[in-house]
Order: structure tokens, then C-alpha cells, then sequence
């Protein structure tokens, strides 16, 4: 089974990411060699003009989409995490899209199975989080996340005190 | 075809009946899109002497060639076309987003809009179903709110909206078009023609591929131009933005302050780039496929405006604030939010604002004329609330809304003078007095007042020649910028960009043929822009303007600069005007009336234009 610190997936900060659509560009063009947004394993939502984020797949512990499907189309690779369909039993019904809580697993338009981020595992590496013109995207664990959260959040606590005296 | 969809939609409004065309191959390569390809399916689909808001004024919404691919900036524009009520000559303008991206992936190049709907509607495009959609829940909304009404009734947020706001509906001459909630297509009027249609907006929704024409030389252009876009070329835009300018222009005394009773603004320290990034800028976006952005989003963090968001850039920033004697940020930014809100072009908002203030200060408009407004330069809440007015037409506004030409025309009693147009259109914040490259690019440009027909201002700003004299030369220096503007704005790439086209047209030339496949050398995108400006020119012609139109604001003319310093009387007399727009016209190829010539027309391959100037070439 993968363990905690292997489990990575590509997390959008919100911080940095300016809703540019540069990562849904480059993964269409890798995946299927045409600029097109519905080809796209990664999309960007503009809440408004402030609230920008890049969204994929997280590699869920258990993930729903695996459970819901009907036709067991979907499987998690014990190695890596990454959600497998298998394009044959795969029929569009989107019972997984309906249980993905992040949307990140979505229809092809062509298809008409579902898709979802692999990590570019053909590429080596994620394109999205190469081409991110503001480093905005990054390959993490939640372990990962943690830690960079605990990290902030002790940096502003001594920030705030050193201010104070 | 490559890069072009290929495919023209005409939809006439009056039956709802829509069919399409196949573009002209002739046409892609001589007019490439955007504005080019805008103005010459416009000139073929009307008739001389069209009245703006007539239903035969046809309203064209063109792409370009590049829109739709992921090169930096370049799949993002989309640019409107059609007579303009203002200057009731060619108006177009240019809108950045997602919006053009996301038509050339429904499958157009160009959307020809006819007629006039009985009721209000809004055009829904949906790949190649086209519906025309009950818009009478949408009257009186904000182009924001009507986007995201839009979003609920068709269930989809991924669908793009260029929108009217209530000064479309009301057919304010400054009304303007915009999408994204920030992404405006401002200048000359065009909303108003869209409003004069009955059309609320425009939805659309594009599943197609995009593929360019050579993919692998292609994608390594786009690496090329990521790296260029982090580097020197564009930090200008990444850092401060254009509101960098405030303190730059007031250096040089050349931002016209007060409706251009002067060109230096005491209070620019508090209302410049530096203060707008400090308390101000909550974070700068990016457009669709852009790695460079630019877009300076603003919130203002207390007072009366709290929490008030839009975008801000120099042009509207200096309109509402320093062109008004305003020196309060808050205000201008809430202004700004107004004129989004109303779905007016916010430099002309600003500027009309300002002249209403100049009757005011002149005793040409009294408090009573202005509903109690006591307008003197300076006085914020003067400035929201004309613009509430100009956005209502209520009141005075009604007038205002006219634009600063009519609306100074029908004030009469001198205020003409005081409206500070060319060919109608507003000025925008470059004291001409002082600028006399940017003098004739103003003058000679087909839009009206405008910079981003040749930015011929940085000749002069940047002190590359002598800002306060009028000499040949400036003539094809202008011609030149105006080519390449054109072509910037047909592509359609960015402006903010242009710096990175670090060989100018060979690059443009070598994107052009990377996506479209189609030939193109440095020598043939020259001649196109030289085209595009040809065409506009000829445009304007037909409809009745003439070298007496090449002109400069009353102001620039007869006021020289009070302001102690640097240009202290500096003015454009009418021999230096001369001398610029004889110099221009000979450097293009056109008659001393601006006629184009005969042969300049053959030379381009323009002869099917002839017709226009026929009888026209004598002098």
C-alpha cells in the first residue's frame, strides 16, 4: 500500500494562483495535442476577481469516486494513488463525477468517459506545475501540506510577538 | 483552416434568422482579424451614411487568428466594430479575458449582428446552436450581474458573457461593453449600438480543439515567450501597472489636470501607482493564457467605500482622480466601480465628469442646472454623483450622457470649448500641449482621442526626440506605431506584450504562420497593418470625415500650459498641426486632404476601395 509520504498530488495556492488557465492549456495539449479547456485533468475556478484556484485530483485515502462507480471502471494504484479507469468498462454514467467533492474528476467531451490527473506519469513530471508561471502549482503530500501550514502559522506566531516587544 | 475557425456568423435580429459563411482566405491574410478583419466585414455589411443606431449599423464582434491557442496573451482578445455613436465614424474596441478564447472554440471568427430585436434578448451560442434568449429579467442589471444571471438560467459557469449595463440599454453615447466583470471593450460607444439592438449580451460556450498549424515550433515559440514575459518587457505591468504613470506623466507636466487647465497635479503623490499598490492592490490577476498579468485588482479597506473591488488602470485612474482634481483614492476606485457598474467607458465618464465641472467652475452650468451638485474640481462626491446621473440619465446626466461633444453643444454658451474631444471621442491622460509626436497620433487617429491607436507618446516621454516641436519625421514615426498598433490589436495580442516581440514583426510574422500555416513575411504583416489603417481611413471618408477631423481639442490649441516649469506655455498652434498632419499624409501614401491615393490603394491591394475615392484625388 502507498505509504502517507508517497502519496503526492498537485495542490493549487491560492495565494498565487491568478486564474491565468495556462495549467488547463498545457495538460490538454499533453494529454490530447489540442488546446481545450473540457480536455483538461486540471481546471481553474474564479470564485471572483480575488478568489482564484487551479483544482485536480487529491488521491484520496478511500477515494469515493472508486467506491461509487457501478461497473468497478475505477481503481486506485496501490503504488502510486493515482484513480485508473479502465476506458472499456468506463460507460459516462458519472456517478464518480457526482462523488468527487473537489470536481476533479470529469467527463471527456469526446469520449465520453470520465478522466483524471495521472500525475503526467508519461511526462515524469505534472506539466501544470512546470509551465505555472507563478509557482502557483506544486507536487505535495498532505503530510507536506501539514507541515508547511504548521510552518506559517509558527512563523506568524513569532512574527506577532517579536512585533510586540 | 488553422487558427481561423474559418466560419462567419451572421445573425439579423429583427427575425431571429441566423446563417453562416466561410471567411475569405483573401481577407484572413490582408486584414488577419480583430479590429482589421472588424472594420472590412463592417465597411461590406453597411451603407454609406448609416445612423449609429440604426438597425442597419451592423455590430461586428471579431477574433483573431491566434485567440484560442495558449500563446502568452494572444488567446484572450476580442475586439467590437461598428459605427460609432460618438464620433460617427469607424469605433471599435478591443476586450481581454476569456471570452474570445472561448468563441474561437465555439467555432467563429467573426459574429456579424443586424437588425433589432423587438424585445430584449440575449445571444446564446452554444457551439453552432444559436438561440436568441428572453433578456426582460435582465433589463436595468450590471454586465456583472447580468453574467452571472446568465450562469444560473443556462446552469453552466464556465460560460462567457460580454454585457451591457444600464447605460447600453439607454443608449448612452459612452456606453461600453464588458466581460468578466472588469474586462471592459470601452472606447467609442459601442455598447449604445449594442443597446439600439435590443441585445443584453452575448453567451457563449465553445467545446472545440484548438490545434496550430505547425504544433512542435509553435510550442517552443510559447516556451520562448513564457521566459520573455518574466523578464524586463512586461515588469512595468507585473509591478506597479500603468498607474506607474501618474508620477511619471506628472514629472513631465504632461497630465492634463482639471480638464486641461493644467498638466501638473499637486496632489499625484496620492493618487499614484506607489499609493494604489500600498493601501490599495489586494492582488493582480491574469487573463486567459497570459503569463505575465497585469490586472490590478483593488479593495478599498475602510471608509465609506469599504470593501469596494474593481480593477484600475492609469487611463480611468487619471480621468476620475487627477483630470477632476480628485485626490482621494477611495473616490476614484468607487468611481471606477460606477462606471463598470452602468457599463460606461470610464475614461469618458471621467473626462465628461471633469468638463461638467469646468461649466460649473465657469458659471456656463449653475447648481440648479446640475440638480444641486455643487461640481467644483476636487469635490469627490460631485464626481459619484454626476456619475451616478451620467449612469441613470437622470438630470443633467441625460446630457452628459451624450458624450462631451453633444453634450457641450447642447449646454452651448462657450462649453463647447471646454469639451475636450477629437472627433468626439473623450481625451485620455497625455497633455497633447507638450507631446507633439502623441499630438498627431491623437489627431490623425480613425477612433478619436486615443493613445492605443499608435502609443506615439513614448517617442516623447521617453525623450527619444524633442516633445515641444512640431518637425517632419514625426509623420512616419506615427504611421509606423499605428501599423504595428493595428496589427496588435488584430492578432489579437496584448499591448502590455509588445515589448516582448523582441524582433517586432519578424516575430509576429513567424506566430502568425506557426498557427494559421499560412505564409507570411515581416514585409506582407507590414503591409497589412498599413491595410487595416487604410481601411479605417477609407471607412471614415465614406462616411464624411476629412482632414478638418484631424484636429486637436480646443484647449491643446488655445490654452497654453500655465504651470511653472519645464513647458510652461507650450500649445499646439494650428501651422505645427499643419505642418504634422502634411507630413503624415505624405509619409502614407494620401492626398494634403488624407485622401488615400490611387496608387497607394493598387500598391496594397486595396483596389476594390476604390469607389471611395474616386473624385476625391485632386490636392
Amino acid at each position: 500500500m502507498v505509504k502517507i509520504h508517497e502519496r503526492k498530488f498537485v495542490s493549487a495556492d491560492p495565494d498565487k494562483c491568478v486564474g491565468c488557465q495556462i495549467c488547463e492549456y498545457i495538460c490538454s495539449w499533453t494529454k490530447e495535442k489540442a488546446f481545450n479547456p473540457l480536455k483538461s485533468r486540471i481546471r481553474v475556478v474564479r470564485v471572483n476577481q480575488l478568489a482564484n484556484m487551479a483544482v485536480t485530483c487529491r488521491r484520496c485515502e478511500d477515494p469515493p469516486c472508486v467506491a461509487a462507480c457501478p461497473r468497478d471502471a475505477l481503481t486506485q494504484s496501490e503504488e502510486t494513488g493515482t484513480i485508473m479507469v479502465d476506458m472499456d468498462k468506463c460507460n459516462g454514467c458519472g456517478w464518480c463525477i457526482e462523488a468527487c467533492d473537489y470536481g476533479a474528476i470529469m467527463l471527456h467531451p469526446e469520449t465520453k468517459v470520465v478522466h483524471v490527473c495521472d500525475l503526467c506519469k508519461d511526462e515524469g513530471e505534472p506539466q501544470c506545475v512546470k509551465w505555472c508561471p507563478e509557482e502557483a502549482l506544486s507536487v505535495v503530500t498532505s503530510d507536506v501540506l501539514a507541515q508547511k501550514a504548521r510552518i506559517s502559522a509558527v512563523k506568524k506566531l513569532f512574527q506577532e510577538s517579536k512585533e510586540k516587544k | 483552416m488553422y487558427g481561423y475557425a474559418g466560419i462567419i456568423l451572421h445573425v439579423d435580429l429583427n427575425t431571429g434568422k441566423t446563417h453562416v459563411e466561410k471567411l475569405n482566405e483573401d481577407y484572413a491574410k490582408k486584414y488577419i482579424g480583430g479590429i482589421g478583419l472588424g472594420m472590412r466585414l463592417w465597411l461590406d455589411n453597411s451603407k454609406a451614411g448609416v445612423e449609429p443606431f440604426s438597425p442597419e449599423n451592423p455590430l461586428v464582434l471579431a477574433l483573431g487568428p491566434i485567440s484560442g491557442t495558449m500563446f502568452p496573451t494572444a488567446g484572450n482578445g476580442h475586439a467590437f466594430v461598428s459605427k460609432s455613436p460618438e464620433t460617427f465614424a469607424i469605433g471599435e474596441a478591443v476586450a481581454h479575458g476569456t471570452f474570445g478564447a472561448e468563441m474561437k472554440r465555439a467555432g467563429y471568427d467573426a459574429i456579424i449582428l443586424k437588425g433589432k430585436s423587438e424585445k430584449p434578448v440575449y445571444l446564446w451560442i452554444d457551439d453552432e446552436s444559436i438561440q436568441l434568449l428572453d433578456a426582460s429579467h435582465l433589463m436595468g442589471k450590471s454586465p456583472a450581474e447580468t453574467e452571472d444571471a446568465i450562469k444560473d438560467d443556462l446552469g453552466d459557469y464556465y460560460i462567457r458573457v460580454a454585457a451591457i449595463g444600464l447605460a447600453g440599454e439607454n443608449l448612452s453615447r459612452i456606453a461600453c461593453i464588458i466581460n468578466e466583470k472588469t474586462r471592459a471593450a470601452g472606447r467609442t460607444g459601442l455598447g449604445a449600438v449594442m443597446g439600439s439592438k435590443n441585445l443584453k449580451a452575448i453567451a457563449v460556450r465553445g467545446t472545440r480543439d484548438i490545434v496550430p498549424a505547425k504544433p512542435d515550433e509553435f510550442m517552443d515559440m510559447v516556451k520562448e515567450f513564457h521566459e520573455r514575459m518574466k523578464g524586463p518587457a512586461t515588469q512595468k505591468y507585473r509591478t506597479l501597472g500603468t498607474p506607474e504613470n501618474v508620477l511619471v506623466h506628472n514629472a513631465l507636466h504632461c497630465m492634463p489636470t482639471r480638464n486641461y487647465n493644467n498638466a501638473h497635479f499637486e496632489g499625484a503623490d496620492k493618487v499614484s501607482g506607489e499609493a494604489l499598490n500600498e493601501k490599495f492592490v489586494a492582488k493582480i490577476i491574469g487573463c486567459s493564457s497570459c503569463a505575465m498579468r497585469c490586472e490590478h485588482e483593488v479593495v478599498v479597506p475602510e471608509g465609506p467605500y469599504k470593501g469596494t473591488m474593481t480593477r484600475m488602470e492609469y487611463e480611468t485612474l487619471w480621468a476620475m482622480g487627477p483630470y477632476c482634481g480628485i485626490d482621494r483614492l477611495d473616490t476614484i476606485i468607487k468611481g471606477m466601480e460606477l462606471a463598470n457598474y452602468y457599463g460606461m467607458d470610464a475614461i469618458s465618464a471621467g473626462v465628461i465628469a471633469s468638463f461638467a465641472m469646468d461649466c460649473y467652475e465657469n458659471g456656463i452650468l449653475t447648481q440648479k442646472d446640475l440638480d444641486g451638485i455643487e461640481a467644483n474640481f476636487g469635490n469627490s462626491e460631485a464626481l459619484l454623483q454626476l456619475l451616478e446621473k451620467m449612469g441613470k440619465r437622470e438630470g443633467i446626466g441625460d446630457i452628459l450622457a451624450e458624450g462631451v461633444r453633444i453634450a457641450g453643444q447642447k449646454i452651448g454658451k462657450g462649453a463647447e470649448k471646454l469639451a475636450q474631444h477629437i472627433k468626439g471621442l473623450e481625451v485620455t491622460g497625455y497633455d497633447l500641449r507638450c507631446l507633439k509626436t502623441a499630438a498627431l497620433g491623437f489627431a490623425v487617429s480613425f477612433r478619436g482621442a486615443d493613445h492605443n491607436r499608435h502609443g506615439a507618446y513614448a517617442f516623447d516621454v521617453k525623450g527619444k526626440v524633442d516633445r515641444l516641436k512640431a518637425e517632419k519625421g514625426r509623420g512616419k514615426m506615427v504611421r509606423d506605431m499605428e501599423d504595428t498598433y493595428a496589427l496588435i490589436d488584430s492578432f489579437i495580442v496584448c499591448k502590455f506584450s509588445r515589448g516582448t516581440y523582441y524582433k517586432e514583426l519578424a516575430d509576429m510574422a513567424k506566430l502568425y504562420r506557426l498557427v494559421t500555416g499560412i505564409e507570411m513575411t515581416p514585409e506582407e504583416l507590414k503591409k497589412s497593418g498599413e491595410r487595416i489603417n487604410t481601411v479605417a481611413r477609407l471607412i471614415n471618408i465614406r462616411e464624411g470625415l476629412g482632414r478638418k477631423d484631424d484636429t486637436l481639442p480646443w484647449k491643446v490649441m488655445n490654452m497654453p500650459i500655465p504651470d511653472e516649469g519645464p513647458v510652461k506655455g507650450a500649445f499646439v498652434s494650428q501651422e505645427e498641426l499643419n505642418l504634422l498632419l502634411d507630413d503624415y499624409y505624405e509619409s502614407r501614401g494620401w492626398t494634403l486632404e488624407g485622401v488615400p491615393k490611387a496608387e497607394k490603394l493598387k500598391e496594397i491591394g486595396m483596389t476594390d476601395l476604390l469607389s471611395i475615392v474616386k473624385g476625391k484625388q485632386e490636392a
